[in-house]
């Protein structure tokens, strides 16, 4: 196998029927095959879930895939989960790429064929950018050992005592002479009523 | 309180405020401004001695003016730290001519009328943010005259009047005659859940204030007659049925309705109040010695300093923005930021501490870790191709790009500092900075991609990860429909959407294109779409000078939370869409080809 040839594997994510509700899963699957540099497409219940990601493991391995194209959701929410699903296969997080044909799409949309047609630009545009993605290395940062906390109304105190009591150094910035906020006005308190 | 102000790990800077906040998740450093108290918070004994001379009387603001303190005062007696300030505005000044007693008196030599504003700075690796909320002003719904009849007060001024530390020594006094009320009306809902005047939305604790304001009545009076006027009673928290039921049996009126007038009677000083009762069906009439307005809560306007030094977002209530609502509730969409109390939404006492305990949970998480990885998106600066003009350094909003103009060296990006706007990428002339991860060819084999084949029929957009793409995301959560022809291209920010991605997807036969961001205070990269707005700018001057209608380029903020600006906008692309002939989108071709 030539080592340097890129080969991406698409996940089509129906997210139960919040995908395929609207978009042609099956439909979509198929075509992503015909898609440059594709070498498998596959089609899950929740790419997302245990089994869903376990398939995209096996399929980095058994097809050798260097790059990864799941069709499911906004990359706002599981890019993370992917990215990392990836990096346990061994491959480099930075080779995945996201196509939101959800929020973006069946959500949005009622007509099946123009969902069907958008989903299937979606992945394309996806497998367009996922053919050019490089390998990154993350920079690490050390975290600075101190919090701020701005307002030192009854939030403000019970995160500062919280972050205190743990050992941390805590800046509390208020804006008022006093600490207490609203709270230091309160006579009663419900449902205890002291 | 006073744990807070004793705790040694806890350095408590009161009266100050952020003026500035720079760096990343793990490694802010921030700048706080000290007012100047003119006493000596460390030295002050709070003996009083300085009150008992101050000539000055002003109304006490912590006891909303029913009460009065001097110009040198302490908020109240558990304030921490428990030192006097000068509100500098009521004092008399130095001068001894015109006054300086109260530090001839001061024993311990604390007061210091030169004293200056000053500047703290310090380096912390989270932020969490607590700045509350405030309480809704009724002063606008003159059906309850709340301004003009002393005997209407609100449910704030209703605190002020039954705690036992104030004024009237937990006495509720009506204003006119200093008497106890025999009957006492409260209406809920005032400045919440109106579309109209007030805001939208439920303030959440105003029917368990309520609640607990009656049964407190009740326990002390128990023969004065309490009515409630409402429109729902929420009561949904672990023990509030129980005391809502507790307050029914003992005699409190439940009345379903609003009322629309109150009239004071001009003799008695009594109320009238007028209410459609809702269960009944039936228009009634009720007098009351007192009527309490059960205020709703709304985002403190201070609050937008803050949001604007952490680059964090609103939702269209104003109060501040979650990360996720189900899922990532308390962290802020700027990493190593949390929100705790009402900063975020209005809640109760209890929700609060939850909300900043889990806050601090949460901070502790990233600094037990002790490091944190940042995205690899930052720019990149290929030195053969740079020119040392040093435009990326003007437009790069954190000041991460150096480059010396006068010995022509290359730019350098400090890797840490950059957060991967890509706006100097865009500005780059010379094509030397590559954006990893969202790198030019990367974006216009996208736009190749897309418009492929039958280009006429789509709209091509582009849109920053935090606000519109966000938004367009919040239109599919909230199931909103739109035209099904846009293609969507996500950049960092909307200052990555160079030129020429817009030229060449014109070149391809896009009819429409469209770049979206977030409105100028909410950018998460201080100002990095001024400079998408300036390029669009010269972009549409240029198509003009071409012969190709401006209009085509489509410019739209929209934050995270306008999910229905987002699917309006949608609409609105889409007409301009079908305007353009198949004969408009060759001749463009033919125009750019050229060139």
């Amino acid at each position: 196998m030539e080592k340097d040839k890129t080969r991406i594997g698409v996940f089509v994510c129906e997210c139960g029927i919040n995908i395929s509700g609207t978009v042609d899963c099956d439909e979509l699957t198929e075509w992503a095959k015909t898609l440059p540099d594709v070498v498998c497409s596959v089609k899950n219940r929740y790419t997302c879930s245990e089994p869903g990601q376990q398939e995209i493991k096996r399929y980095i391995k058994e097809e050798n895939l260097n790059r990864v194209v799941v069709a499911s959701c906004t990359p706002r929410m599981h890019e993370p989960t992917f990215r990392e699903c990836c990096a346990d296969a061994g491959l480099n997080p930075y080779l995945f790429e996201m196509a939101n044909i959800r929020e973006h799409c069946s959500w949005v949309h009622s007509d099946k064929q123009k969902a069907t047609q958008k989903a299937k630009d979606t992945v394309k545009i996806a497998v367009a950018k996922a053919r050019l993605l490089e390998p990154q290395e993350e920079l690490e940062v050390s975290v600075t050992q101190s919090a701020l906390v701005v307002g030192g109304g009854i939030a403000g105190i019970q995160s500062s005592l919280d972050l205190a009591n743990a050992g941390y150094q805590v800046y509390l910035v208020e804006k008022e002479p006093t600490v207490g906020g609203l709270m230091s006005s309160i006579n009663k308190t419900f449902p205890t009523m002291d | 309180m006073m744990d807070v102000g004793r705790h040694p790990n806890i350095k408590l800077l009161a009266y100050s405020e952020v003026e500035e906040v720079t760096g990343y998740i793990g490694n802010f450093h921030i700048k706080v401004r000290r007012k100047a108290r003119y006493v000596d918070e460390e030295a002050c004994t709070a003996c009083e001695e300085c009150v008992k001379v101050c000539p000055e009387i002003r109304p006490d603001e912590h006891q909303l003016g029913f009460a009065t303190r001097k110009a040198i005062y302490i908020p109240f007696a558990q304030a921490v730290p428990a030192a006097y300030l000068i509100n500098m505005e009521d004092c008399l000044g130095n001068n001894p001519i015109a006054c300086g007693k109260c530090a001839e008196v001061c024993d311990p030599k604390c007061i210091n009328f030169d004293q200056q504003d000053e500047f703290v700075e310090f380096d912390v690796g989270v932020a969490i943010t607590a700045t509350g909320m405030d309480v809704y002003d009724p002063t606008i719904l003159d059906e309850y005259h709340y301004t003009k009849y002393e005997n209407v007060i609100t449910s704030w001024e209703y605190e002020i009047l039954t705690g036992p530390g104030y004024v009237t020594k937990g006495e509720l006094l009506r204003a006119t005659d200093r008497k106890l009320p025999k009957s006492i009306a409260f209406i809920q809902c005032v400045g919440s859940r109106s579309e109209k005047r007030g805001n939208p939305y439920c303030s959440n604790i105003c029917c368990m204030n309520t609640i607990k304001d009656t049964l407190y009545l009740k326990d002390h009076h128990p023969e004065m007659e309490c009515v409630v006027f409402y429109m729902d009673i929420r009561a949904f928290g672990k023990g509030y049925e129980d005391l809502y039921k507790r307050s029914k049996a003992r005699g409190v009126k439940y009345i379903r309705g609003i009322p629309g007038d109150v009239v004071e009677d001009p003799k008695t000083k009594n109320l009238i109040v007028t209410v459609e009762n809702t269960t009944t069906g039936k228009i009634e009439r009720h007098e009351f010695e007192m009527v309490v307005l059960s205020v709703g809560v709304i985002p403190r306007p201070e609050t937008e300093q803050i949001q604007r030094a952490l680059t964090l977002s609103k939702t269209p209530d104003g109060f501040l923005m979650e990360s996720h609502y189900q899922l990532n509730p308390i962290d802020a969409p700027t990493g190593g930021v949390f929100l705790a109390g009402c900063c975020e939404s209005p809640k109760d006492i209890k929700s609060s501490v939850i909300q900043a305990s889990g806050a601090a949970g949460r901070a502790e998480t990233l600094l037990s870790a002790g490091k944190v990885k940042v995205e690899a998106i930052t720019s990149t600066i290929i030195p053969d191709l740079c020119k040392s003009c040093g435009i990326c350094a003007d437009a790069c909003p954190y000041g991460s790009i150096t480059v010396d103009i006068k010995a022509k060296t290359p730019a350098i990006v400090v890797d840490a500092a950059c957060k991967g706007c890509g706006t100097c990428g865009a500005e780059c002339r010379f094509g030397a900075i590559t954006m990893k991860h969202f790198t030019d060819n990367q974006i216009l084999a996208m736009i190749d991609a897309m418009l492929e084949e039958k280009p006429e029929e789509k709209i091509c957009a582009f849109a920053c990860n935090w606000c519109s793409y966000a938004g367009a995301d919040l239109a599919g959560l909230s199931r909103m429909q739109y035209p099904p022809n846009s293609r969507l291209i996500r950049t960092m920010c909307s200052g990555r959407v160079d030129e020429k991605f817009i030229w060449h997807a014109f070149k391809k036969g896009a009819p429409v294109v469209l770049v979206s961001g977030c409105h100028f205070v909410d950018c998460h990269y201080i100002d990095a779409n001024r400079w998408t707005q300036k390029r669009v700018e010269k972009i549409w001057n240029q198509m003009e000078r071409k012969g190709i209608r401006p209009e085509r380029l489509q410019l739209e903020w929209c934050s995270a939370a306008e999910a229905v600006k987002w699917t309006k906008v949608m609409h609105a692309v889409e007409e301009i869409r079908k305007a353009v002939t198949k004969d408009e989108i060759e001749e463009t071709k033919k125009i750019l080809s050229a060139e």
